[in-house]
């Protein structure tokens, strides 16, 4: 039982990390119909600027550690946020009207683009993150332990959720976003800046992957540049799991598919932990393209 | 009078080239033949590729599965079983094919990206497998079976007992290819298996042109274009595709033996995701459906970077901007194919059979 709890709890703060790069994948794919294949390596690049920032300023030494840690969120997530726009405005934006597949391969060059630079940059081998930055007590609820960490980094995930879901639900630019998903001529025609639109979600996809890098150089302690490749991958498959397009679907989806592979790699094999993921996200595909919170679209997949 | 010249210049310059090919080993040393070697297998596997996504237009991300399988069978039977490389050649391509109709059956109808990460989940799950020695469980499964039977002390019994894909570290001492007695080492004399290799580029050549001519390869490609009006004039669209996957599959299959057999020790790091990018940018690059673009394709992303060995570190780099460059710019390559013609003062009256 305890070893189960444990497994769930460590599935539920990496699945949150899912959702928030699942979020990403969703939002571009929702108004663009486009993958986004460099979202993991934007992910990527924010865990090795928030390293990079981190260790300059020793902002968790300065500031203690909720401020310092949140100061470095918030530079992290407008940082990477404008990687984000910048990725669009030079990779995608000249082929909004080209077929799918050269902007398939345009985010895939730019994937690679990314990655490479990211090594040569900081190097090829795994960088870590200063020790103890999170705390790491264990509090005993209900006779069953919770670390800390995790609860932090699943109540911080929790917490952006929530915050993107209000913004699209309950703002007039949410309103926008949500138009420009479904019919983008029509939102144009109503007097929507499209173009802003694409813009912003190209803000709010990378910084929320930007700022699960900086969760996951916390909480892990080691990045290495070709990480974001999976995390991509697994994120992809989140978001396909909940529906893509779906905000809510991507949260639901990460969410789950942490369990999955952490409960998969408990009881299953650790060594097969990644082919079991793949592995659902192949079974997800061929029974229910949709995706779990999908709603059934007109076009055949 | 305008004579027409007996030959086009299209075919003096493919001549010229082929020559070139040919003849190119005698200037250049051991390492720049096993360049060519390197360039001659990726310009295979590209145009097998290219049956796959150039004709069909199904993006497949994950042909390094295909080629890992037949690279795998080929060194299990040659280092396990004892059986000589080049025989294995066939049994590599069936395996390879037969694992592709399973896989391809059941996603072949998804629609372009979600086919990408379908088939880059399954590169990942076959080198996953590799890594955690699948071969091996099944090996012991096999095993048991015997050992219910009564017939573990048969030696092919024994063999199949202990078959493995080495996990981690690959299998070492796969036996160079010979043909009659000459052995063909792809290490030592890289001239000697430069001409295996281009016999081989030769005859796919040849047998992808075929096809690209036939009856099955115009289907192919009417179902690339437009593939409702495929279906509507009667094409199998699925059965089709799936023929396609499956023809790219066993092909890679079958340059995965040569692989084995030219550097003899294989392990799951030659089989990785980068691979299936690089073959899939081949294609990309050098123009989807054109033999000769493909083939391009090849020199300019395996040959090239080779002059430029100082800029190593980049090469990855300077791929991903000339990608996203190409696909603006010139999104069908830089030498994509050309509409067929059908010159009417060429053809003779008797011949129109329209």
């Amino acid at each position: 039982m305890e070893q189960f709890f444990q497994q769930l709890t460590n599935g539920l703060a990496i699945g949150g990390i899912y959702a928030l790069i699942a979020l990403g994948y969703t939002l571009v794919y929702g108004v663009l119909k486009l993958i986004n294949f460099a979202h993991g390596d934007l992910f990527t690049i924010g865990a090795f600027l928030g390293l990079s920032l981190l260790t300059a300023f020793s902002l968790t030494d300065k500031l203690g550690f909720a401020l310092g840690v949140g100061l470095l969120l918030l530079m992290i997530v407008c940082l990477v946020g404008i990687v984000g726009i910048l990725l669009d405005q030079a990779a995608y934006k000249p082929l909004r009207t080209s077929p799918r597949l050269s902007a398939v391969v345009s985010a895939l060059g730019m994937s690679i683009v990314f990655s490479n630079a990211i090594m040569l940059v900081f190097g090829p081998n795994p960088q870590v993150y200063p020790h103890g930055i999170l705390p790491s007590q264990v509090l005993t609820i209900f006779g069953l332990p919770f670390p800390v960490k995790r609860l932090l980094l699943l109540s911080a995930s929790v917490v952006l959720m929530v915050a993107l879901y209000a913004f699209i639900q309950k703002t007039t630019i949410g309103a926008a976003i949500r138009a420009a998903a479904i019919d983008q001529d029509a939102a144009r025609l109503m007097g929507i800046n499209v173009n802003l639109v694409i813009m912003l979600i190209f803000f709010i996809g990378p910084a929320l992957g930007g700022a699960a890098g900086v969760m996951v150089g916390l909480y892990y302690g080691q990045i290495k540049w070709t990480m974001g490749w999976l995390y991509g991958l697994k994120a992809f498959t989140a978001a396909i799991m909940g529906g893509i397009g779906n905000i809510p679907g991507a949260m639901v989806g990460g969410l789950l598919l942490g369990v999955i592979e952490s409960l998969g790699a408990a009881y299953i094999s650790m060594a097969w932990k990644d082919a079991i993921t793949f592995a659902v996200l192949i079974l997800i595909l061929i029974v229910r393209p949709t995706g779990l919170l999908g709603e059934r679209v007109a076009e055949k997949i | 009078m305008n004579k027409t010249p007996r030959f086009s210049k299209l075919q003096i310059i493919y001549t010229l080239v082929i020559l070139a090919w040919i003849i190119s080993p005698v200037f250049l040393d051991n390492y720049q033949t096993d360049v060519l070697n390197t360039v001659g297998l990726y310009a295979i596997l590209a145009l097998s590729l290219n049956v796959i996504l150039g004709y069909g237009g199904m993006f497949h991300m994950g042909h390094a599965a295909f080629y890992a399988i037949g690279a795998y069978t080929t060194a299990i039977l040659s280092v396990q079983f004892g059986m000589p490389t080049l025989w294995t050649m066939p049994l590599a391509g069936v395996l390879a094919g037969l694992f592709a109709l399973v896989v391809a059956r059941p996603i072949i109808h998804l629609r372009g990206d979600y086919l990408l990460i379908v088939t880059i989940g399954m590169v990942e799950i076959v080198r996953i497998a590799i890594i955690n020695d699948a071969v091996g469980s099944v090996a012991k499964w096999v095993n048991s079976i015997f050992i219910a039977a009564g017939i573990q002390n048969w030696a092919l019994c024994k063999k199949i007992a202990t078959a493995t894909t080495g996990g981690p570290n690959g299998i070492f001492g796969v036996a160079p290819p010979s043909i009659f007695g000459f052995e063909i080492n792809g290490i030592v004399n890289t001239t000697h298996y430069f001409f295996l290799i281009s016999a081989f580029l030769a005859v796919t050549i040849f047998l992808f042109y075929l096809l690209e001519r036939s009856r099955y390869g115009r289907a192919l490609r009417y179902l690339c274009s437009d593939e409702i009006a495929a279906e509507g004039s009667g094409v199998n669209t699925s059965g089709y595709k799936l023929s396609a996957f499956v023809i790219g599959a066993v092909w890679a299959g079958m340059t995965g033996t040569l692989f084995a057999g030219k550097i003899t020790f294989i392990s799951p790091s030659s089989f990785t995701f980068a691979e299936s990018v690089t073959l899939f940018m081949i294609v990309i690059l050098g123009g989807s459906g054109y033999i000769p673009g493909v083939i391009l394709g090849a020199f300019l992303v395996v040959g090239l970077p080779e002059v430029f060995q100082e800029f190593q570190k980049y090469r990855m780099l300077v791929f991903g901007i000339v990608l996203v460059i190409m696909m603006v710019l010139k999104p069908q390559g830089i030498m994509p194919p050309k509409p067929p013609r059908y010159p009417i003062h060429k053809i003779d009256e008797k011949e129109v059979t329209l």
